[in-house]
């Protein structure tokens, strides 16, 4: 058994699960000072995601110990590499997860508004921080043949990986948008509607703005790892989809297609790149692959027995919590956040 | 400074804010599913308020614990690259293990937890704290199955200048890691005890709640007083065996710059000169030394200046002495906080036994600030166990300085090292100011997620799952 490949596809899907959970409550903390008017209503927005988040960044936090474990060196190379880019992300995460907790424990008008927009900033900056990832990623970076990074920090902030950045971004909120119009009562829902349809339009011209510019830009162009074929196309097409979906009133599709771009999307990345994890734009050979990059057989054959015998349960008690809190959030009850 | 003595000081910093946090975590779970359970068995709205009550000082403390973890996590990679090439074939297995088993249960337990009082019963909700605590310590095992790997590699083999894993069994067998795990999952365990009872110690020498925290009190004493003998024993093994892994650690930790005779004595306190290497004045304690590393009597325990030529004919030319002043004074507060919580612990049971407590306001007063010990012993043993691990990063296998990421500009790691101390810093103050607070207002005076009596009629009726 090709163990690398596996966990290449494990890696994956932890990152499709991560992109499409904490995408929607990005999107929800975005939206926040948007949607939310008084605090009560604020409150009924944080309810929506206030059982769900953490779990959902652990997915993130599992992804990044799968690439320690699996690949070594593709986590001391991409790490060392995003330095900056990592210690922003990862400081509006930590801003973030003590802004959901704090905001509601002092009723102080400043604290309440501070944090709000706290929460803001910290789901705004991972969104756009992804995207730039993303299309460095693809691009290919100064890689030299000790598999270290060797540019700086404004060599990652290229016109086409900000496009990435903003097209990840706007993709989040409106994913954020459409789970707060399935959450909330009127009139949250009203609102989150209205945004859902203006951002739905914005998010297609900069997602299909940055696929043209992919043709330009990416390495991958040229040097398919695997033909994604159609993914892609199916891709474009269900971010089409959402529009029209939105304007029948069909949220839960609408929704159920914007998760679907997120998993096609991320799935098209993977599969461009394999084998390579890596691309280094000043040598070929300096490539960082799923082979090069790998943990040994043994460690590979005993991690892929912990994942796969752990993952049903993870899943399992996820979906568990997720249907606990199937309904809607009312703007009667009392909240903890 | 240097890259390494900066991607150093940043590491420390950053775990050490982390596990200030996090025994008490694992600790204050394991109090909240006692309670909880006890609650359970005798549904009354006491017993709801005190869960709500410590359940709020919980979550705060739970917030900064998680997201300080976070950077942890990615540092291996942003500071450490070459640390995390060398070994990350066996060190990144338990780092995932931990995130796949342990992370994804409590932080999905406790949302269940939080916002679960009415939609499951109260036999489940009960159940996912201690799912919660569960989580907790099994993350602690995990991250000390990676620790203890950097004390005493097992279950590996060198391939091309890389660590790679051969026996995964030999990695969880790990000798060290059976004295690791239980000293700081012991540790964390009072921590969160001493917490419990010193807050209710707090509001008991003031007067107020005193049916409800007559409660705490009793279970924060007596898992503080069970658990804080056992750090102890836990601890004396730890140091038997650090004798026998780690002697430079345990030679600096004592300031022995020469071996000892044959009857090896314990000092209470030293003037320590690490520039002339000599300790100008101590206070001895006879044949202790040899105990403590040996349980007998009698035995020699080598110093610094011998393990020096030992090490540098083994692994070539070097300074293989870590920072004297540091171990050998993290060491001695370690072991006063020991004493200091094992006697404050079983005098409080003693008192509660005979019930005779709310007599002694000076003995409750005091507990309040013994909440203080127990964090204070987690750093110290923490700081002893990784500064007398230097020079190595994983012990003789690679040093500190050959696992710093090379071409990361030292810029950068001003830049991280300044902002993440600045906000640490400022969750820190606010962490307090929230806890404060919280425990000004007291038990019952806050919005509770709903009405008391209403909980105990929905027992009666068919649980919503
Ligand atoms: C409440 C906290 C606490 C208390 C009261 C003690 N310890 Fe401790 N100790 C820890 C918390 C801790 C720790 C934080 O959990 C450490 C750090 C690394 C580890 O494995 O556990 C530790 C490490 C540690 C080490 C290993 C250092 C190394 O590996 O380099 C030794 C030898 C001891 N302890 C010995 C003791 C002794 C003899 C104690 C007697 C009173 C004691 N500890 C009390
Ligand atoms: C949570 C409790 C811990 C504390 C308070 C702590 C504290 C420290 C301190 C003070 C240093 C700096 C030592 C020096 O440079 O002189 C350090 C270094 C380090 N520790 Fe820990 N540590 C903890 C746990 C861990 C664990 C569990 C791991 C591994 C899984 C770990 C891995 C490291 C690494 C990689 C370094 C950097 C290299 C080095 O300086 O040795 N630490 N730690
Ligand atoms: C230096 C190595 C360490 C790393 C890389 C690390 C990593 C992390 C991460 C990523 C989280 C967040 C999980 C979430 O989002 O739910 C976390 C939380 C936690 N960590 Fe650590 N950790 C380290 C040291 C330790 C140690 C030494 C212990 C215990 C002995 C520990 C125990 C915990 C616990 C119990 C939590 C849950 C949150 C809490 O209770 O505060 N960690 N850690």
């Amino acid at each position: 058994m090709n163990l690398p490949a596996l966990w290449f596809i494990l890696i994956g899907v932890l990152f499709v699960g991560y992109f499409f959970l904490e995408g929607f409550d990005y999107g929800v903390g975005m939206l926040l000072p948007f949607v939310g008017r008084t605090d009560d209503e604020r409150r009924a927005v944080l309810a929506t995601i206030g059982p769900v988040w953490d779990a959902n960044e652990v997915w993130l936090i599992t992804a990044g110990g799968a690439i320690f474990s699996a690949f070594p060196n593709w986590y001391a190379t991409l790490f060392s590499g995003f330095y900056l880019a990592l210690a922003l992300l990862i400081t509006a995460l930590i801003l973030r997860g003590v802004a959901l907790e704090f905001r509601s424990k002092d009723d102080g008008k400043w604290w309440r508004s501070l944090w709000d927009f706290v929460i803001w900033l910290g789901s705004t900056i991972p969104g756009f921080v992804w995207g730039v990832a993303m299309g460095n990623i693809l691009h290919g970076m100064p890689i030299n043949g000790h598999m270290d990074y060797i540019g700086g920090f404004f060599t990652l902030l290229n016109p086409y990986a900000l496009a990435g950045g903003c097209a990840t971004g706007l993709l989040f909120v409106l994913h954020g948008a459409l789970y707060l119009s399935l959450k909330t009562p009127s009139p949250l829902r009203e609102r989150s509607m209205r945004i859902a349809r203006k951002m739905s339009r914005l998010t297609m011209v900069a997602y299909f703005g940055f696929v043209v510019l992919s043709y330009f830009f990416a390495d991958f162009v040229n040097t398919f790892g695997i033909d994604p074929g159609p993914v892609p196309l199916l891709a474009g097409s269900s971010m089409v989809a959402v529009g029209f979906l939105l304007r029948s009133g069909l949220l839960g599709w609408a929704f159920a297609m914007t998760a679907l771009t997120i998993f096609l999307s991320t799935m098209s990345v993977f599969l461009a790149l394999y084998p390579r994890v890596i691309i280094s734009r000043l040598n070929p050979a300096w490539d960082l692959t799923v082979y090069n990059a790998a943990s040994n057989h043994y460690s590979l054959t005993v991690m892929s027995i912990v994942a796969i015998s752990a993952l049903p349960f993870v899943l399992a008690y996820q979906i568990w919590t997720y249907w606990i809190f199937r309904k809607r959030v009312s703007l009667h009850e009392t909240f903890h956040y | 400074m240097t890259n390494v003595g900066l991607a150093r000081l940043q590491f420390g910093v950053t775990t050490s804010y982390h596990f200030l946090i996090v025994p008490l975590t694992i600790g204050m779970a394991f109090q909240l599913a006692l309670l909880e359970t006890l609650y359970w068995r005798r549904p009354t709205s006491e017993g709801r308020q005190l869960l709500d009550f410590f359940g709020r000082l919980f979550l705060i403390n739970f917030a900064v614990g998680v997201v300080t973890g976070i950077l942890l996590e990615f540092e291996f990679g942003m500071n450490w690259s070459n640390y995390a090439r060398f070994v990350g074939d066996v060190f990144g297995a338990p780092l995932a293990i931990e995130a796949l088993v342990s992370f994804f249960m409590e932080s999905t337990f406790i949302a269940v937890w939080i916002f679960g009082w009415d939609r499951i019963s109260p036999r489940i909700h009960a159940w996912s704290m201690w799912l919660v605590a569960l989580g907790s310590s099994l993350s602690a095992f995990w991250i000390l199955v990676a620790n203890a790997f950097m004390q005493e590699p097992t279950g590996y083999r060198k391939v091309h200048g890389h660590a790679v894993m051969n026996n995964f069994l030999a990695l969880l067998g790990n000798p060290q890691l059976w004295v690791e795990f239980p000293h700081t999952e012991l540790a964390a365990l009072c921590t969160g005890a001493f917490f419990v009872a010193g807050i209710s110690a707090y509001y008991l020498q003031k007067g107020q709640y005193l049916n409800e925290f007559q409660q705490s009190f009793r279970t924060g004493i007596y898992v503080a007083a069970v658990t804080s003998i056992l750090v102890i024993v836990a601890g004396h093994e730890q140091a038997q065996h650090l004798a026998a892994i780690q002697p430079m650690n345990l030679a600096v930790s004592e300031a022995l710059w020469h071996t000892s005779s044959v009857h090896a004595s314990w000092t209470l306190a030293a003037w320590v000169d690490p520039v002339r290497q000599i300790n100008r004045f101590a206070v001895r304690i006879p044949y202790m030394l040899s105990i403590l590393a040996y349980n007998r009597l009698s035995g020699r325990v080598m110093g610094i200046d011998t393990l020096q030529h030992m090490y540098m004919r083994r692994y070539g030319p070097g300074w293989y002495v870590p920072p004297v002043l540091i171990t050998y004074w993290a060491f001695r507060f370690m072991i006063l906080m020991g004493l200091l919580m094992a006697f404050m612990a079983v005098k409080g049971v003693f008192l509660e036994r005979r019930k005779r407590l709310m007599k002694h306001p000076r003995f409750l007063k005091l507990m309040v600030y013994a909440v203080g010990l127990p964090l204070l012993g987690n750093l110290m043993g923490w700081v002893m166990a990784e500064v007398g691990r230097q020079p190595w990063v994983v012990y003789g296998l690679e040093t500190t300085v050959q696992g710093v990421s090379p071409t990361v500009p030292i810029v950068d790691v001003w830049m991280t090292f300044i902002g993440f101390t600045l906000l640490y810093g400022i969750l820190g103050v606010l962490d307090i100011y929230l806890l404060v607070k919280c425990i000004r207002l007291g038990p019952g005076t806050q919005e509770s997620p709903d009405d008391m009596g209403l909980m105990e009629v929905n027992r009666s009726e068919e649980p919503p799952l």
